[in-house]
């Protein structure tokens, strides 16, 4: 079996699957009996500064989006940070960092937006013995109206600020979690890669709402018929996540800075596609919250596997190795010509790909009078729609046409070689191909 | 080819078409998108009834998962780990009794997850790539000898061998396997499946197969306590109780454990011969499974005669309604009172709460043939203390005698089942390790 072991930042752990600053690790009984479930890390519950600690709404505080079956796609969260008190918290680190001397172990923190309030907190971090820090840049609800969290994320100057004063007054690795409820990721990356960090993780929760009760007419989780945006997360956020870790990864100014990527990580494929795209560990919250500590077995036994299948000997093999075949749309090949094609044995007959083509695209399945669908190739442009629709995997497919073959949609031959929109002739601003 | 009318006891009642059909496998396996589904459904339940629910405690929702990201062979290792016979428990365990029952999707939807058929899924997935998933640890030099090669033996002799001893295991029959080879309906263990398992089990080495020897005729206790370290023995019920009523010794009356052992050694089940009128005496497994195969050969009517209701039957509703709806009649409440050559008269039963008796009035149904399917008996105790008429043991399978344990139907306490005994024959080996090594 491959071997999972990852060092990322000079943090070694087991396996690369390590658990999200969040409720699953708000406390030591909590953590210890997730690195006995078998993760490779965890990062603590944020911490804020001494004192009394925030409070947490009485109420509902989590609402959710479901899939068929009441499968839990997406959790949305008004909760704040830990709401224990500062050296409670600091004491369980210490004693369980003792004695899980092979598992990482990180520290979120946010404090306000004040050098003093860092240089405080920072030597009692120390003091634990954790190896590394997390600043929480990135919570959307309830801190930011204190001037923290995705307040500061937002800003790409505090972060750089905040950033640099963890350097001065810390020595061990810094990790600057982003919000992803931002325009262009890449401007607080660039800050905190200015300030110093060793890297980013990302995402943090996205600004959302729910559901909202029709009856109080009120958002949910409604508490004493009102509401308020919540922090989503979950499957559904991997998308917006993944683009936002390409982004960075892919982004000459921080090529090569180390990402922790976070956001709707559930199984082994999910990590190993974060982690193709510039990823050196992963960080998950939803999944142990809907599943357990236990969920950890599946990503550890699939990832091995699939390592195994593709001869990876460890992970440093494969992280990154999808981030070159991430472009812009300007760079895509638009010579490359592909048809859907139908497996009749595989077809039950449903229809779905006919009402989704024939309604919203090109019109190019026809069906016959027994139900027998099959694809035209003179109408298709290969958009996929049908592929996506179909109930059955694998039952449509992109075929590419082969170099020399015609079109018969556009009566064109299809071209071997390489040509993009920056070439094209309907593009008023192409320069001539050499 | 005769028909099935033709009165006696008679091969050929079937065209080769409809044995073919009727032997083929009960459920047929699941394909990728049918086990995607059905894995769906599954619900990752914390400390899992499912789990609870299984003899040998596989990870059900763990392996579940693992089918779902679209790695079975992880699902098997998963499976094997625990239950190193998991393919055939997949085909052959009473699951509506034990993890479907359990599942909590029986409670929400009265449709448990179908947990067998997904388990089969996920074994098939290794067993057809013949690659043993499993490594032995170092040799620990320590030798175990292991009598009997059915379910109990062959778990217990794998875990030994994985844990670095050499075993060697003898058996009195030609092939491995035991009642999976020899007594598993034919249709739950269809193209030699036991066969091809036997071989990939012992692919992990470490383990001599020495089959032909039978203890109590070459091989006896005391000697295989001298020349090894360790004894296990799995040698299972070899004997069938006797009806104990006139006639028991007719022609047509016969034990229904080897009329099965006999359909499922044959090559050519139109050469097999079985009765026009069939009647089973028993209300276990072996009496709905020599019921069902009777059928399924071309008997023109089969019935089960059960000597008590329907609640005490030892085959589930599952089994009974497979019965019925094979076309096997079950009568309760009937006990065997004498055979005739070609018709049995059977008394109808009653309890009041002080015992089973027969009410004097009886019945008669034509019977050319007469199976006994009311319980087998231990033929083997190497001369160990014997209770309840099983083999005695405590802990994990230790008899009476040092260094001697026992597993499986032979041994006090199992539930005669293909899965008790081999997580009996695998505790067995832990304990038997934890001794050898000192652990
Ligand atoms: C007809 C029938 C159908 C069944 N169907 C099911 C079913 O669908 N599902 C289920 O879970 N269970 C079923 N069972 C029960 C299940 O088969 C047994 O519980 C299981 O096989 C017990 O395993 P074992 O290893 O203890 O014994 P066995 O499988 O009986 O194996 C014992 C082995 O020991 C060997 N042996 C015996 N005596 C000696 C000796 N003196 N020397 C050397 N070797 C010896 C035998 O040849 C045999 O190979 C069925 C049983 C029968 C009879
Ligand atoms: C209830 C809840 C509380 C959270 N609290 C914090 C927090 O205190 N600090 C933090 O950095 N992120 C917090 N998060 C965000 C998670 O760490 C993570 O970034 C986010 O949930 C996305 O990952 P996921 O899709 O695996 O859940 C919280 C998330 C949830 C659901
Ligand atoms: S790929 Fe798009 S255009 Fe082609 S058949 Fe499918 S839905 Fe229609
Ligand atoms: S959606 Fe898929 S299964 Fe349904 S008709 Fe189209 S090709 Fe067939
Ligand atoms: S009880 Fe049913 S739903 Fe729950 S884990 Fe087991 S198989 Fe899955």
């Amino acid at each position: 079996m491959a071997d999972l072991t990852t060092d990322f930042l000079g943090i070694k752990s087991p396996n690369p699957f390590w658990l999200a600053s969040a409720p699953p690790t708000d406390k030591e009984y909590n953590v210890r009996r997730a690195y006995e479930a078998g993760w490779g890390g965890v990062v603590w519950k944020t911490l804020g500064s001494e004192g009394p600690p925030v409070v947490n709404v009485n109420g509902p505080r989590y609402g959710a989006i479901y899939g068929a079956d009441r499968r839990l796609l997406g959790l949305n969260n008004i909760e704040l940070i830990t709401d224990r008190p500062l050296e409670v918290n600091l004491e369980e680190i210490a004693r369980v960092k003792a004695d899980y001397p092979d598992r990482a172990l990180i520290v979120s923190l946010m404090v306000p937006c004040e050098e003093q309030a860092w240089k405080d907190i920072l030597p009692r971090v120390m003091e634990t013995n954790a190896d590394g820090i997390e600043l929480n840049f990135g919570c959307p609800h309830g801190m930011a109206e204190r001037g923290m969290g995705s307040a500061v994320g937002q800003v790409p100057e505090y972060i750089e600020m905040v950033t640099r004063w963890c350097k001065t007054y810390y020595d061990r690795p810094v990790i600057v979690k982003l919000t992803p409820n931002i325009t262009d990721v890449r401007k607080p990356a660039h800050a905190a890669k200015n300030g110093g960090a060793d890297a980013v993780s990302l995402i943090n929760t996205i600004n959302s709402i729910t559901s909202v009760n029709l009856d109080a007419m009120s958002p949910e989780p409604m508490i004493d018929g009102k509401g308020t945006h919540g922090g989503y997360c979950g499957p559904a956020v991997k998308p917006i996540a993944m683009n936002m870790v390409a982004e960075i990864a892919r982004d000459p100014g921080t090529r090569g800075m180390p990402i922790s990527g976070i956001g709707g990580v559930t199984t082994w494929r999910d990590a190993a596609e974060f982690m193709a795209l510039g990823c050196g560990n992963v960080q998950v919250c939803t999944a142990a919250m809907t599943y357990g500590f236990k969920v950890v077995a599946e990503m550890k036994s699939g990832l091995s596997q699939w390592m195994d299948e593709k001869g990876y000997t460890s992970t440093a093999d494969f992280i990154g190795k999808a981030v070159p075949n991430v472009t812009d749309w300007q760079y895509l090949n638009l010579n490359y010509v592909a048809k859907a094609k139908i497996d009749q044995d595989a077809c039950i007959s449903c229809g779905r790909c006919y009402a989704a083509c024939e309604d919203t695209s090109h019109q190019a399945i026809a069906m016959s009078a027994d139900r027998t669908f099959t694809v035209i190739d003179a109408e298709c442009v290969a958009c996929n729609l049908c592929v996506d629709v179909c109930p059955v995997e694998d039952c449509i497919t992109m075929e590419a046409m082969a170099p020399g073959t015609t079109d018969p949609r556009t009566g064109k031959v299809v071209q071997k070689d390489y040509a993009n929109w920056t070439t094209h002739p309907n593009n008023p601003g192409a320069v001539a191909a050499e | 080819m005769t028909s099935p009318t033709a009165p006696g006891i008679v091969a050929g009642r079937l065209s080769a078409d409809l044995l073919t059909a009727g032997f083929a496998d009960l459920h047929a396996p699941l394909d990728r998108h049918e086990a995607h589904v059905a894995a769906d459904r599954c619900y990752f339940c914390y400390d899992a009834p499912c789990m609870t629910a299984c003899p040998t405690g596989i990870d059900i929702p763990l392996f579940i998962r693992q089918i779902s990201t679209g790695t079975p062979e992880a699902a098997a290792r998963t499976i094997l780990e625990s239950n190193i016979l998991g393919g055939m428990c997949a085909r052959v365990c009473p699951t509506e009794d034990l993890c479907e029952g359990a599942c909590v999707r029986e409670a929400a939807e009265g449709k448990p997850v179908e947990i067998g058929r997904l388990q089969r899924y996920a074994t098939d997935t290794v067993l057809t790539r013949q690659g043993h998933p499993f490594t032995r640890a170092a040799e620990t030099g320590k030798r175990v000898a292991v009598v009997g090669a059915g379910p109990a033996g062959l778990s217990c002799a794998h875990r030994l061998a994985m844990l670095g001893h050499a075993v060697t295991l003898y058996d009195a029959r030609p092939k491995a396997g035991g009642l999976n080879e020899y007594g598993i309906a034919a249709y739950k263990s269809t193209d030699g499946f036991a066969q091809r398992e036997v071989a990939w089990l012992l692919g992990i080495g470490g383990i001599t197969l020495d089959a032909g020897k039978v203890l109590g005729g070459e091989l006896s206790l005391d000697t295989l306590s001298d020349e090894f370290d360790a004894v296990f023995l799995g040698v299972g019920l070899g004997g069938v109780n006797a009806l104990g009523i006139d006639g028991d010794d007719h022609d047509g009356v016969r034990d229904a454990v080897s009329f099965i052992a006999e359909l499922r050694q044959s090559t050519d089940l139109s050469a097999l011969p079985v009765g026009r009128n069939v009647v089973v005496i028993g209300g276990g497994m072996t009496a709905v499974d020599a019921a069902v195969q009777s059928k399924l050969l071309g008997a023109e009517s089969v019935t089960i005669a059960y000597r008590r209701g329907r609640e005490a039957m030892g085959a589930s509703r599952y089994e009974q309604d497979l019965a019925a709806s094979h076309g096997v009649r079950i009568l309760f409440n009937v006990k065997p009172h004498a055979v005739h050559a070609d018709a049995i008269d059977l008394e109808y039963t009653s309890d009041d709460g002080t015992g089973l008796r027969g009410t004097g009035e009886t019945m008669t149904l034509s019977a050319d043939q007469v199976f006994r399917a009311i319980g087998q008996t231990l033929t083997t105790d190497g001369g160990l203390t014997v209770e309840g008429r099983k083999i005695k043991v405590t802990g994990a399978g230790r008899t009476t005698r040092d260094g001697v344990w026992a597993g499986g139907d032979c041994a006090l306490g199992g539930d005669d089942l293909t899965v008790t005994a081999v997580a009996q024959g695998r505790d067995a080996a832990l304990d038997i390790h934890a001794v050898l090594t000192g652990a």
